[in-house]
């Protein structure tokens, strides 16, 4: 018993120190970004920046990039997340139901991105997007195409977790044999019995799509981070201020997450 | 199951449709349809096009062009930049995922520590950039004080190179990703293993030696590969630091496709860019191989 307890008292002096330092070296760069965006022109300290940031009129008077790319991005976030959806969930299930031999087959394509750097897939985007740009337009929104790629493996994996805690198949049948259309069965009976794996692939998309620059700064579109990095050539302050504020939004929306996965987690748990 | 040539009526009455294979296929086309045009025909232009000239005639002479010194070092600097940030960042993002596991499940620390890892090692890219522009760049918070101090850090340019400044900034979003890849599996030790090892006499060295080590070891690996693509891949950070010259691969890919091209070698992006994808094949192959071991230990 003594045994346990003393490394017990060591495992957390060890986690104190670990979580310390490391915490330490995680926050200092947040620590100077506000440091950095309270500094007043002549010393001291000023909370100008946030204030012309929290200001709607100005910002989008003097830094109109800023609000295009916001916009963008708010975008991009809802459209990325409804194809992804639209796709993957009827596919997936359907795939369970009908067609097994074909689920490592959709495994291996929506697991394929992880293996192709956005850097690399924007080259062969080049001529995609030409055709995209004569169907659609120039807007910055049919970026959402190429981001429903880049979500695919994250997606992939929230929802097959939430497909595999439930018995997909006995419901589809009890369904249909009560006379329910196709429809009825994907809206009414998969749909509310994988939400919570549905809310966390949504969630990881939206902070994959305001997080991306690469495909959105090479194709000439625009994009929230796009903005930022356009705005660090003008106005340091601002764009530091910007990129604390996104990273703050981001922390914000995971940290959340980490509430809704409990029902999941609790239900595999339960399974295994 | 009926013979599928026969009349719908002789289906089995089991079989909640009539609609034969065919039909079943119907159901994902759409699926396939969209990644054939937005993944696999962006990948066969790169694979393609590596092989072909201005006039889509077959060459070699992108291939060879991958010789030119400013792209071999380009290369060299990105695996050693990828490879020294992913051995930083699995040590200490692995100490941290175990300081994090031996905490309460639930708790307030690994909520937090899981957000913000999550923040950083996913949404960084250009945020982070900035953020370090703060921090150690020319009016850095850090190097400020270190003037104060007097030490000279050379600001203006040391935040910039692969090897100093991008060391350091790439370090940032990898102890998280390490975090977050590392976690479940560090999760996976059992306390009754150590009690076992503890009831037979064996000390903390013993059970890392003999227990925990050998069982972490493929996933610990594996987790470094992921690292090793993910600094390998990244081109945001990079693009918003680095302002002169494309001293990483992922800036020359950048820069090929921007700017205005030698003529002959319009398609040398596409060849560097095959490059990448060759290395990081291999690299996850590695992984792949790795988490079927790991699967099999932990039982996941």
């Amino acid at each position: 018993m003594s045994l346990q307890a003393s490394r017990r008292r060591r495992q957390t002096l060890f986690r104190h120190v670990v979580v310390g330092v490391i915490g330490l070296f995680f926050a200092l760069p947040m620590v100077a970004m506000l440091e950095f965006t309270t500094r007043a022109p002549g010393g001291g300290r000023s909370l100008d920046t946030w204030a012309t940031l929290l200001d709607v009129g100005a910002v989008e008077r003097d830094y109109p990039e800023l609000m295009t790319g916001l916009i963008a991005s708010a975008g991009l976030a809802v459209l990325t997340v409804a194809i992804m959806l639209l796709l993957l969930v009827p596919t997936m299930t359907w795939v369970r139901l009908r067609l097994p031999g074909l689920r490592r087959t959709v495994e291996f394509i929506c697991l394929l991105p992880l293996t192709i750097p956005a850097i690399v897939l924007v080259v062969g985007l080049a001529p995609v997007y030409a055709w995209v740009t004569y169907f659609f337009g120039e807007s910055s929104v049919w970026l959402c195409f190429a981001y429903v790629v880049l979500v695919l493996p994250y997606a992939y994996r929230a929802l097959d977790a939430g497909l595999s805690a439930i018995d997909v198949r006995t419901l589809a049948e009890a369904a249909r044999s009560l006379g329910a259309s196709w429809f009825t069965v994907m809206w009414r009976v998969i749909l509310p019995n994988i939400r919570t794996a549905v809310l966390l692939s949504a969630f990881l998309s939206v902070a994959l799509v305001l997080g991306e620059f690469t495909i959105a700064s090479l194709l000439n579109r625009d994009n929230l981070q796009v903005a930022i990095n356009l705005l660090g050539k003008r106005d340091a302050s601002i764009s530091i201020a910007v990129s604390f504020a996104a990273l703050l939004v981001a922390f914000l929306v995971l940290f959340a997450m980490s509430f809704v996965g409990n029902g999941r987690r609790a239900r595999r748990s339960k399974e295994s | 199951m009926a013979d599928p040539t026969l009349p719908a009526t002789a289906a089995a009455p089991g079989r909640s449709t009539s609609r034969g294979p065919t039909g079943a296929l119907l159901g994902v086309l759409p699926f396939f349809g969209y990644t054939a045009i937005f993944l696999v025909t962006p990948t066969l232009v790169v694979v393609v096009g590596a092989f072909l000239d201005g006039s889509n005639q077959p060459t070699l002479g992108n291939i060879s062009a991958l010789t030119q010194p400013q792209v071999v070092s380009a290369f060299v600097n990105s695996v050693i930049l990828s490879a020294v940030t992913a051995v930083l960042g699995a040590v200490f993002g692995g100490l941290l995922s175990y300081a994090v596991a031996t905490g309460r499940p639930g708790g307030l620390l690994r909520r937090v520590m899981t957000a913000v890892c999550g923040v950083l090692a996913q949404f960084g890219g250009v945020t982070l950039a900035f953020a370090f522009v703060a921090t150690v760049g020319l009016q850095g918070f850090v190097t400020i004080w270190l003037q104060k101090v007097g030490i000279d850090m050379d600001g203006s340019t040391w935040l910039f190179e692969p090897t100093r400044g991008l060391v350091l900034v790439y370090t940032y979003f990898q102890i998280p990703l390490m975090l977050i890849v590392f976690l479940p599996a560090v999760d996976g030790l059992r306390s009754q293993w150590r009690e076992a090892a503890e009831t037979l006499g064996g000390s903390t060295w013993d059970y890392w030696r003999h227990v925990a080590g050998p069982i972490l070891a493929p996933s610990f690996i594996g987790a470094l590969l992921l690292l090793f693509t993910n600094a390998f891949s990244a081109y945001a950070t990079a693009a918003a630091l680095v302002s002169q010259g494309s001293p990483i691969i992922p800036l020359q890919i950048g820069g090929a496709l921007s700017s205005e091209v030698l003529l002959g070698q319009e398609n040398v992006g596409k060849a560097m860019a095959l490059g990448m994808v060759v290395i990081v094949a291999v690299v996850m192959t590695l992984y792949a191989v790795l988490e079927r071991r790991t699967t099999r230990w932990l039982g996941r």
